[in-house]
C-alpha cells in the first residue's frame, strides 16, 4: 500500500428520494444517501430488500421511477452514458469471458472503456507484475482457480480507473483467507481514490467498511460507521445490528 | 406444459401436414373447343378430391400466368376437336403440364390425373378396344429431368439460414446472460444497440458464407441452375437472413438459459420450417388451420421466393408478396425485440 488518502468530502454518489416501483411493488422506497470520494461504502440488506435494484439504478441499468441521483457528478436520469463511463462493475459471478485468455479479457474490457492500446499494454504489464499473474497471462480464464478469477474480475472492473466501482457480493463462494486478501485489494483501490460501493452478506466484511447502510423493505433503516452503529444498537458486532434491523422486515424473501 | 403440449402438436402436425398425397391441387384447364366430352372430363376432374379447377384458360398465355403466380400446379390442355377425334380417329391427345419444382408432387399429379382420364375413357367406351385412346402427353415444367435437388435446395437454404441465424444468435446472446458478461457489457459505456449488433455480426457473416457455399454446391455439384436473376436471389436471401437474426434476437430476449433458447429455436423453429414451409409437404394439402399457421413461418415465403427465382427463373417482381411479407416480418420482429430488450433494462 502506498499513501492513504483519507475520505475527502467530495461527494461521489448522491441520491435523493430515489424510488423504483415495479407496478404496485415498491422495490426501492425513497432512499437518500451520500457517498464520499475514496470511501468504502457497504450496502447491506437481506435478499429482496432492494439492494440490487438500487445498485442497478446507480449503474444506469435501470431508470428510477422518481427521485434524483448523481454518480461521479453525472445525473443518472440525464447522463446515463457519462455515468457508465465513470464507473466499474463487478458481478457476483466474477463474470469474465471463460474462453478468452487472461490478457485478452483485460484488452477487451479496456477497449470497451475506450482505453488506448498503449495504455492497456502498460497497465496490463503493471497489473500482472503486481498480482504475480505473469505465469497466468496466457491461460484461459476458465482454467483459473476461483480466487484468481475473483482478483482478475476486480482488477478488470477498476482497470480504466473509474471514479466509483460497484461490487455486487464480490466475495461469494471463496474461502476466508481469499476473502481477507480480496479486501486488501479493495483497500488499495480506495486508497488510490476509487470510491468502493459494495454489497455483501458477510457481516464481518461490513466491519471493514468506512460506512454502512442497511436496507430493510426498500428503505434505508440505518446508515453510519460500523462503530457508531454498534453503539447505537447496543450490539457486540455488525451481525447484532443487522439482526435487530432485519427482524423488522415485513417483506417475505422472494 | 411444453412437455404436455408437445405430443399433441406433433401428432397434429405429422397427421395432417405430413401428407404427400394429392388433395385439392389447383388445375388450369385449356379447351379451345369445348364439347360434351371435355365438359364431362373437366367435371370429373373437378369433382375428384385430388383436383380443383382454379382457372379456365383461353390461351396458352393464361396458363403461363397461372404457373407464374402459383395459382395452378397442373395444366390440362385438350387438343382442338377433342371428342371428334376421339370418336372418329379413336385417338385424341391431351396434354398434362405439371409444375415440377417439386418433382414428387408433380409425378403424383400426373399419375392421378392420368387415372381419372383413363377411368373416364373406360366408362365412355366400355369395350376394350384400340379405339377411344386418350393419349396423355406429359410435360414437366421448370424441371424436365425431375431432379429432386430442384426441390430441396431452396428448402435446405431456408432451413440452414434460419438455424444459423436464429438458433446460434439466440444461444450466443443467452450464453452471455448466463455467464453474467452481458451485465458487464450493459454497464459499460457501450450502447446496448452496438452490443447487440456486435453479437449478431459474426452470424450474419457466417450465414452469408453458408449461402455462398450452398449456392456453389447446388450449381456446380447438383447442377441446379440459377435460372432467374442472381441479384434478386441474393437480395431476398439477405432479407431472410435479417428476419432470422431478428427472430434470434427476440428469442434471446425472452429466454434466460441456453437450454431454453435451444429448445425454443429447435422445437419452435425447426419443426415448423420442416413441416409447414412447403419444403417437404405441399402447403396446399394441409387443412385450413395449418395453412393459416404456415403464413407465419418466414421460411415458407423465402422458400417460395427462392423456387420462383431460382427454378422458375422469374424476376423479383414475381415474388412481390414474399418480399413484402418478409419485410413486414423483419420490421415487426425488430420492433418486438427492441421493446423486449428495453423492458429488460428497466
Amino acid at each position: 500500500m502506498t499513501e492513504i488518502i483519507k475520505p475527502s468530502l467530495e461527494k461521489v454518489i448522491v441520491t435523493e428520494n430515489l424510488t423504483k416501483k415495479f407496478g404496485h411493488f415498491t422495490a426501492v422506497d425513497h432512499i437518500s444517501f451520500e457517498v464520499n470520494r475514496g470511501e468504502i461504502f457497504g450496502f447491506l440488506g437481506a435478499n429482496g430488500a432492494g439492494k440490487t435494484t438500487a445498485m442497478r439504478m446507480l449503474c444506469g441499468l435501470s431508470k428510477p421511477t422518481s427521485g434524483e441521483g448523481t454518480v461521479a457528478g453525472f445525473d443518472i436520469h440525464k447522463q446515463p452514458e457519462m455515468v457508465k463511463k465513470n464507473i466499474g462493475y463487478m458481478s457476483q459471478k466474477f463474470s469474465l469471458y471463460d474462453d478468452l485468455k487472461v490478457w485478452e479479457n483485460i484488452e477487451l474490457f479496456g477497449g470497451i472503456y475506450g482505453m488506448t492500446d498503449n495504455e492497456i499494454k502498460l497497465k496490463t504489464d503493471e497489473l500482472m507484475g503486481r498480482l504475480n499473474f505473469e505465469s497466468e497471462r496466457d491461460n484461459l480464464v476458465k482454467s483459473l482457480p476461483l480466487g484468481f478469477k475473483q482478483k482478475l474480475a476486480f482488477s478488470v472492473s477498476i482497470f480504466h480507473t473509474p471514479k466509483v466501482v460497484f461490487l455486487d457480493e464480490p466475495t461469494g463462494g471463496v474461502d476466508p483467507i481469499t476473502r481477507r486478501k480480496f479486501w486488501e485489494m479493495i483497500y488499495e483501490a480506495a486508497a488510490s481514490g476509487i470510491t468502493v460501493f459494495v454489497t455483501t452478506h458477510y457481516m464481518d466484511e461490513a466491519e471493514y467498511c468506512d460506512r454502512v447502510s442497511i436496507m430493510v423493505d426498500g428503505r434505508i433503516e440505518a446508515l453510519d460507521s460500523p462503530a457508531n452503529l454498534k453503539e447505537q444498537y447496543n450490539a457486540r458486532n455488525m451481525d447484532g445490528v443487522f439482526q435487530q434491523l432485519a427482524r423488522k422486515a415485513k417483506r417475505v424473501d422472494s | 406444459m411444453i412437455l404436455l403440449l408437445m405430443p399433441v402438436i406433433q401428432i397434429i402436425l405429422f397427421g395432417f401436414a405430413m401428407s404427400t398425397e394429392v388433395k385439392n391441387t389447383k388445375v388450369v384447364v385449356l379447351a379451345n373447343q369445348a364439347d360434351e366430352v371435355t365438359h364431362q372430363l373437366i367435371e370429373r376432374i373437378d369433382a375428384s378430391q385430388y383436383f380443383e379447377i382454379a382457372v379456365i384458360a383461353h390461351n396458352s398465355g393464361d396458363i403461363d400466368n397461372a404457373f407464374r403466380d402459383g395459382t395452378a400446379k397442373l395444366a390440362i390442355i385438350f387438343e382442338n376437336g377433342f371428342s371428334k377425334k376421339l370418336t372418329h380417329d379413336g385417338k385424341a391427345h391431351i396434354q398434362l403440364i405439371a409444375d415440377a419444382t417439386d418433382p414428387n408432387a408433380a409425378t403424383s399429379f400426373v399419375f392421378y390425373a392420368g387415372n381419372i382420364i383413363n377411368s373416364y375413357r373406360q366408362e365412355l367406351m366400355p369395350v376394350q378396344s384400340a379405339a377411344g385412346m386418350i393419349q396423355p402427353e406429359v410435360k414437366m415444367l421448370y424441371n424436365p429431368q425431375m431432379i429432386s435437388a430442384y426441390n430441396f435446395v431452396p428448402g435446405v437454404l431456408g432451413m440452414i439460414m434460419l438455424l444459423i441465424c436464429a438458433m446460434m444468435t439466440s444461444i450466443a446472446i443467452v450464453r452471455e446472460k448466463e455467464m453474467g458478461t452481458m451485465e458487464i457489457l450493459l454497464v459499460s459505456p457501450m450502447k446496448p444497440i452496438y452490443t447487440m449488433l456486435s453479437k449478431i455480426a459474426p452470424y450474419f457473416v457466417l450465414s452469408v458464407i453458408n449461402f455462398a457455399t450452398i449456392m456453389l454446391l447446388s450449381v456446380y455439384v447438383l447442377h441446379v441452375p440459377v435460372s432467374g436473376s442472381f441479384i434478386s436471389l441474393v437480395f431476398i436471401s439477405l432479407l431472410y437472413i435479417f428476419v432470422s437474426l431478428a427472430l434470434g434476437l427476440l428469442i434471446s430476449t425472452i429466454t434466460s438459459t441456453q437450454l431454453a433458447a435451444m429448445f425454443i429455436s429447435g422445437m419452435g423453429l425447426m419443426l415448423p420450417v420442416m413441416l409447414l414451409s412447403g419444403m417437404i409437404f405441399p402447403i396446399e394439402n394441409m387443412p385450413g388451420i395449418l395453412r393459416f399457421i404456415s403464413n407465419f413461418v418466414p421460411a415458407r415465403w423465402y422458400i417460395d421466393a427462392v423456387k420462383t427465382i431460382m427454378i422458375k427463373g422469374l424476376s423479383i417482381t414475381d415474388v412481390g408478396t414474399d418480399v413484402a411479407v418478409l419485410s413486414v416480418m423483419a420490421v415487426l420482429l425488430v420492433i418486438a425485440s427492441v421493446k423486449k430488450f428495453k423492458v429488460r433494462l428497466e
